[in-house]
C-alpha cells in the first residue's frame, strides 16, 4: 500500500482523532488535579507534621548493624570470629590546637602524610561535632600509648569496631572464605535495607553461601537531632539480631593434617565420613592468609597473590579438574560385573599391550607395565593397576554402558557441597561428543575412559564424593560442610538435611569383591602402594593413580629426569577405612606428584589421625614406595 | 526547504524562530523543553550537595540528547513511516537476545553487550511501539475492528511482556502505555475499553502472581511504609517528609534540610521531585506541572494537526507517554504510586531515558514540519 493513502473518510478521521484527543488532554489535566491534590495534602494540610518531622525535630533514623555470625567447626574451635579493632578519631570542635595535637599524635603513633591528609580533607566535609577517622587499625601497643596520654589530647577518641577475624590464618581458607568490603556489583544485588550500616560481605567459600545466615538482621533507632544534626536522645529503638552461628562438619586439627601431609605440594586432600556425607577435611594448597581481604588487600599484594607460583588463590578441591587415571579403575571394574561382561574370577592374559580386535591400524595400547602382568583377574588388575584388563573391560562395555554407570557415582555431575561454582568435571558419552566435538566416538577413545584418561575428569571433591558412595555401596550422600546452624533468636540448633540418593546393584555381594581387591592395593604381596600399610593398625581399601599431563607417542620412552616438572604426571589416590566398617575416605590428588603410590602416604597421616586420634610420625611422602 | 508563503506566514516571528523552523524545530515545543531542562539544572545543583560536576555531567547529556533531537527531526515523516515494521521486528529480536544474553545488572537483564557499547534495547522499545502501532491502525478504517484490535494487542502486549520478564517494571509500563495510546487515539470503542478495563482488574491476582518478590515488596510497602523503614520504606517515608515540610512556598532553593542533610535517598535522579518540592513548595510544583502539561498540550496540538492518520496517531501517543512519565514519577515520589523507577522526564539526572525521550520530541518535531511541507 502506497504511504498517504488513508482509508476511509478524511474528514471523519481527523474529527475522531480530535475528539480521542481531547478526551485524552482532560483526563491528563484531571490526573494533573490528582497529583496537585495529594501534593496539596502532603504540603498543606499535613504541612505542620512534615515540617514537625523535618525542622524542630528532625529525627533521624540510624541503622544498627548486626554482629555477623561466628563460625566453628565440628568440636567447636572457632574458625571465624568478630574481633574489635581500634581507630584513632578526633572531634574538631573539641581539640583546642589542631596543629599541636597531629604533631603529638605523630609522635606517639605513626601517622602517614595520607592520613593527614585525608583527615584535613574530611574536616572540610564534615560537622564539627562529628568524630573523624585519622588512622584505622591501631595495634595493641599503639591502643596503650593513646590510652595513657589521652588527656594530652581532648577531642582525641578510640573508637573500636568488630571486624572479621580468622584465627586458623591460612588453614581451610578454601573451605571457609572470607567477607569484604561490599562492592558495586554486590550493592546492586542485595537487599540494601538489610545492609545498612554493614560494610562487609561474605567473598568466598561458606561466608558466601551461608551470607544470608551469617549477616543476621538490622536493628534501627531514631534519633532527635538538632538543627544542626548534634544526636540529642535516642527516641526508639529496635535492636539488630546478630547472625547465626555456623558449626561445621569440618575438623580444623584434621584439616592442618592434611594440609601439612600435602607439604609444600599443590594439590587437594578431601575427607568425607561416608554415611553422613560429612566433609572431614577440604584441603587445598597452597592456600593464604583469608585476614588479608578483610580490610581490603592492596592491588600489589593482590596482583602478587594471583600470579604466585602455585596459584593459591584457586581452590583445586572444588574447581581443579584432573584426569582421575587409574583411581577410575575400581568403578570400571564395577560395571563390568553389573553387565556382566567379567566375573571376578576370569582371567586375562596381559602382554604389555592390547591390540582392539579387527582394528586395522593396530594401534597398541600400552600397559604402564612394558612386560605385562601375565594371568590377571580383577583382584590382580586392582591390586596391580593392570591396564590391559580394563582396556579390554572397557572395549566390550563400549563408552555408554560405562557413562551410565559412573554416572551413579555423580561423575560428570555437580556433588551439591555448599559452596558456590562446584566444577562439574567431564564424563564422556557418544552423545556427549557427537554435541561438543561433532564426531562420533572412537573405540581406542572407549578404552582411554576405561583407565580414566582421554576426556574423563574429576575434581578432587567428586573423587572423595565417589569413594563414599562406594564405600556406603551404592548409598550417596550430598558431601557438605555445613553440620548445624545455631538460630540466634531461638537458641535452637538446625541440623544440615544432606539430600540421599541410593541404588542397588544386581548382586550386592559385587561390592564386597571390589573391597577386597582394593584391600590389596596396600595390604596384598604386589599392591601399588603396599609400603604405605606397613605397620598399619587397621586395614583400608583404597586404588592408586597417576594421570598423564601430556600424551607420549606410540614408541616414545616416559623419562622423568627429563622431563620439566610441570609436565610430570599427577598424581592420584581414593581410599576408605576401616575396611570393614568404614568411617573415612579420602581422595588425594597432587600435581605433578608422578605416582598415585607416593599419594599413598598422606592419605594415611589423615585416617591415621582420624581412626587413631593421634598424629603418628610415619615416613613422609616421597620415593619409599614403587609402583 | 523555505517558500514564500511560510514566510509570509511566520513573519511576526523573531528571526530565532525563523531559524529553529528551518532546521524542522518547533520553536513553541522547544522552550518548552529548553525551560523544563534548565529548571532541572538548578535543582541537580541543589540535590547533588552543591557540586558542580553532576550538573556538567548533565550539560553534555542534554547537549547529547539535543543533538539526538535535532538528527531525527530531519528524517521525515515518511522514512519513520517505512521503517517503523523493521524497526519493531529488529527490537523484538534484540529483546530476546537479552533475555537469553544479557548482562544481569541490579538484579535484572536489561543491557546488551555490544563489546563498544552496552545498551538498553527495552528503551527504545518505548518509541518503535508505538511507531509499530501506529504504522498498522494507520491503514486500516477508523475506529479499528476486531482483528486489528486483536493484532493490535498482540503488538503491545508481546514487547511489554518481554520487558517486564527482564525485571524492568517502569519500562514495561510505559512501553504498554504509548501502545494503548495508540489504540485509543484510532478511536477505539468505548464499551471495548470497559471490557478491558474489566478484564484488567479480574487480571490482578493472576500478574500478583507472577510478580517478582522485589515488586510485590514496593507494592506492599506503598501500602505501609512504616513496614519497612531501612529498606523500600525509606525511600516514601523520607520523601514525603521532604514534599511535606516544603509547605506552600517551600524552603528556598539549596535550603531543603531533607535533601542537603541526606536524609533522601536518590535524591538526583528518581526522587529529584521531592527535592524541587521542598524547597520551592507547593507553588513551585505547580509551576513545573503547568510547564509540562504545556509540552504535552503542544504536543497534541501537533498532532491534531498532523498530516495523516500515521503522524496523528504516533504524535499523539509520545506526547501521551510523556505524560506517563511525569505522573507515574510525581506519583511514585508522593506515595500514591509503588516505586518503579520511572525518571521524572527531561530533570532526573540520567541519560538512556534522556536522550529516548528527545529522540521521541524530535519525531514529534519532524511530523509538524510535514505538516508545514505539505500544507503549503
Amino acid at each position: 500500500m502506497a504511504y498517504g493513502t488513508s482509508i476511509g473518510d478524511y474528514s471523519s478521521d481527523v474529527r475522531l482523532f480530535k475528539r480521542r484527543a481531547g478526551v485524552a488532554a482532560l483526563i491528563c489535566l484531571l490526573m494533573v488535579a490528582i497529583l496537585l491534590v495529594r501534593l496539596a495534602k502532603l504540603q498543606i494540610v499535613e504541612y505542620a507534621y512534615f515540617s514537625d518531622l523535618s525542622e524542630n525535630n528532625r529525627v533521624r533514623l540510624m541503622a544498627l548493624p548486626p554482629n555477623r555470625g561466628l563460625i566453628y567447626d565440628r568440636n567447636g574451635v572457632i574458625l571465624a570470629e568478630n574481633r574489635p579493632t581500634f581507630h584513632l578519631e578526633l572531634i574538631p570542635e573539641q581539640v583546642d590546637d589542631l596543629e599541636a595535637t597531629l604533631k603529638g599524635l605523630s609522635e606517639i603513633v605513626s601517622l602517614s602524610e595520607s592520613n593527614v591528609s585525608e583527615f584535613r580533607d574530611s574536616l572540610r566535609t564534615h560537622r564539627s561535632f562529628e568524630s573523624i577517622s585519622l588512622r584505622t587499625r591501631l595495634d595493641d601497643v599503639e591502643v596503650a600509648r593513646l590510652a595513657v596520654n589521652r588527656h594530652r589530647f581532648p577531642g582525641m577518641d578510640i573508637s573500636a569496631r568488630l571486624t572479621r577475624y580468622y584465627p586458623q590464618g591460612e588453614s581451610a581458607v578454601h573451605a571457609v572464605g572470607y567477607v569484604g568490603r561490599i562492592n558495586e556489583k554486590e550493592m546492586e544485588a542485595i537487599n540494601r535495607g538489610h545492609y545498612r550500616g554493614t560494610s562487609h560481605i561474605g567473598k568466598t567459600g561458606l561466608e558466601k553461601f551461608y551470607e544470608d545466615e551469617l549477616h543476621g538482621m538490622v536493628g534501627h533507632q531514631n534519633v532527635e537531632v538538632n538543627a544542626e544534626g548534634r544526636i540529642l536522645k535516642v527516641v526508639d529503638k529496635v535492636a539488630p539480631v546478630p547472625g547465626n552461628d555456623l558449626f561445621l562438619s569440618l575438623d580444623i586439627e584434621l584439616q592442618k593434617v592434611a594440609e601439612a601431609a600435602l607439604g609444600d605440594n599443590y594439590g587437594s586432600v578431601v575427607a568425607i565420613e561416608p554415611q553422613t556425607g560429612e566433609v572431614l577435611a577440604f584441603a587445598s594448597t597452597p592456600t593464604y592468609d583469608p585476614n588479608l581481604f578483610v580490610h581490603g588487600i592492596s592491588f600489589a599484594k593482590y596482583k602478587e597473590l594471583q600470579q604466585a607460583e602455585g596459584k593459591p588463590l584457586f581452590n583445586r578441591t572444588l574447581f581443579g579438574q584432573y584426569p582421575p587415571g587409574s583411581t577410575l579403575k575400581p568403578f570400571v571394574g564395577l560395571a563390568g560385573m553389573e553387565s556382566r561382561k567379567v566375573s571376578t574370577d576370569e582371567k586375562i592374559k596381559c602382554k604389555g599391550h592390547y591390540l582392539i580386535p579387527d582394528d586395522e591400524t593396530e594401534r597398541k595400547y600400552r600397559d604402564w607395565k612394558k612386560t605385562g602382568h601375565g594371568m590377571t583377574d580383577m583382584d590382580d588388575a586392582i591390586e596391580q593397576s593392570c591396564d590391559v584388563y580394563f582396556y579390554s573391560l572397557a572395549y566390550q562395555m563400549g563408552i555408554d554402558t560405562i557413562h551410565d554407570f559412573l554416572a551413579k557415582f555423580n561423575f560428570g555431575q555437580k556433588t551439591g557441597i555448599d559452596l558456590y561454582g562446584e566444577r562439574r568435571g567431564l564424563l564422556p558419552s557418544r552423545a556427549w561428543k557427537r554435541k561438543v566435538h561433532k564426531t562420533k566416538w572412537y573405540p581406542g577413545e572407549t578404552l582411554i575412559a576405561g583407565i580414566g584418561q582421554g576426556y574423563m575428569l574429576a575434581t578432587p571433591l567428586q573423587l572423595a564424593s565417589a569413594t563414599a558412595t562406594l564405600a556406603n555401596k551404592g548409598v550417596n550422600i550430598q558431601p557438605h560442610l555445613l553440620k548445624s546452624i545455631r538460630l540466634t533468636e531461638s537458641g535452637e540448633m538446625e541440623v544440615f538435611e544432606a539430600k540421599e540418593k541410593r541404588f542397588n546393584l544386581r548382586s550386592p555381594s559385587h561390592w564386597n569383591d571390589m573391597f577386597r581387591a582394593m584391600k590389596k592395593v596396600v595390604h596384598g604381596v604386589w599392591g601399588t602402594a603396599r609400603a604405605t600399610g606397613v605397620g598399619m593398625e587397621y586395614k583400608m581399601a583404597s586404588k592408586t593413580g597417576t594421570a598423564q599431563v601430556f600424551g607420549i607417542a606410540q614408541d616414545e620412552e616416559y623419562d622423568e629426569e627429563t622431563v620439566a616438572k610441570k609436565l610430570r604426571d599427577h598424581g592420584l589416590f581414593i581410599a576408605f577405612a576401616p575396611y570393614e566398617s568404614p568411617k573415612i575416605a579420602v581422595a588425594v590428588v597432587v600435581e605433578n606428584g608422578e605416582h598415585g603410590s607416593w599419594m599413598a602416604p598422606i592419605a594415611r597421616k589423615v585416617m591415621d589421625h582420624y581412626l587413631l586420634k593421634k598424629d603418628k610420625k610415619i615416613s613422609p611422602a616421597g620415593q619409599t614406595n614403587a609402583e | 526547504m523555505l517558500n514564500k508563503t511560510q514566510v509570509f506566514e511566520v513573519n511576526y516571528d523573531s528571526h530565532l524562530a525563523r531559524a529553529l523552523r528551518v532546521i524542522n524545530i518547533d520553536p513553541v515545543l522547544f522552550l518548552g523543553i529548553f525551560l523544563l531542562s534548565g529548571i532541572g539544572m538548578g535543582i541537580l545543583y541543589s540535590a547533588g550537595d552543591g557540586s558542580i560536576e553532576l550538573v556538567q555531567k548533565q550539560v553534555v547529556r542534554m547537549s547529547l540528547a539535543f543533538l539526538v533531537m535535532l538528527v531525527v527531526a530531519q528524517i521525515s515523516q515518511r522514512q519513520l513511516y517505512f521503517w517503523a515494521p523493521w524497526f519493531f521486528a529488529l527490537g523484538i529480536i534484540l529483546l530476546m537476545l537479552v533475555l537469553a544474553a544479557g548482562d544481569v545488572g541490579k538484579g535484572a537483564q536489561r543491557w546488551l553487550d555490544l563489546y563498544v557499547v552496552k545498551f538498553q534495547p527495552s528503551e527504545m522499545m518505548k518509541l518503535i511501539t508505538p511507531m509499530m502501532l501506529a504504522w498498522y491502525l494507520s491503514e486500516r478504517p477508523m475506529p479499528p475492528g476486531a482483528k486489528s484490535l486483536l493484532i493490535s494487542a498482540i503488538l503491545v502486549v508481546l514487547p511489554t511482556v518481554m520487558i517486564a520478564s527482564q525485571p524492568d517494571l517502569g519500562t514495561a509500563i510505559l512501553v504498554a502505555a504509548a501502545g494503548f495510546f495508540v489504540i485509543f487515539l484510532a478511536g477505539v470503542r468505548w464499551r471495548v475499553l470497559v471490557a478491558a478495563a474489566v478484564a484488567g482488574l479480574a487480571f490482578i491476582p493472576v500478574l500478583w502472581r507472577l510478580m517478582h518478590d522485589y515488586q510485590k515488596q514496593r507494592v506492599l510497602t506503598l501500602l505501609n511504609p512504616e513496614s519497612d523503614p531501612l529498606g523500600s520504606g525509606y525511600h516514601i517515608i523520607q520523601s514525603k517528609i521532604a514534599i511535606g515540610s516544603g509547605g506552600l512556598y517551600g524552603k528556598g532553593w539549596l535550603n531543603g534540610t531533607q535533601s542537603q542533610l541526606d536524609f533522601l535517598p536518590e535524591r538526583h535522579t528518581d526522587f529529584i521531585f521531592a527535592v524541587f518540592a521542598e524547597e520551592f513548595g507547593m507553588m513551585g510544583a505547580i509551576v513545573l506541572l503547568s510547564l509540562y502539561v504545556f509540552i504535552i498540550l503542544r504536543g497534541l496540538y501537533i498532532a491534531s494537526k498532523a498530516q495523516d492518520s500515521f503522524g496523528r496517531l504516533l504524535a499523539g501517543s509520545l506526547s501521551l507517554t510523556f505524560f506517563v512519565y511525569l505522573f507515574v514519577n510525581v506519583g511514585m515520589v508522593s506515595g500514591i504510586l509503588p516505586v518503579v523507577g520511572v525518571p521524572l522526564p527531561l530533570v532526573s539526572y540520567g541519560g538512556t531515558s534522556m536522550v529516548t525521550l528527545m529522540a521521541g520530541f524530535g519525531m514529534l518535531m519532524s511530523i509538524n514540519s510535514n505538516r508545514r511541507l505539505l500544507s503549503r
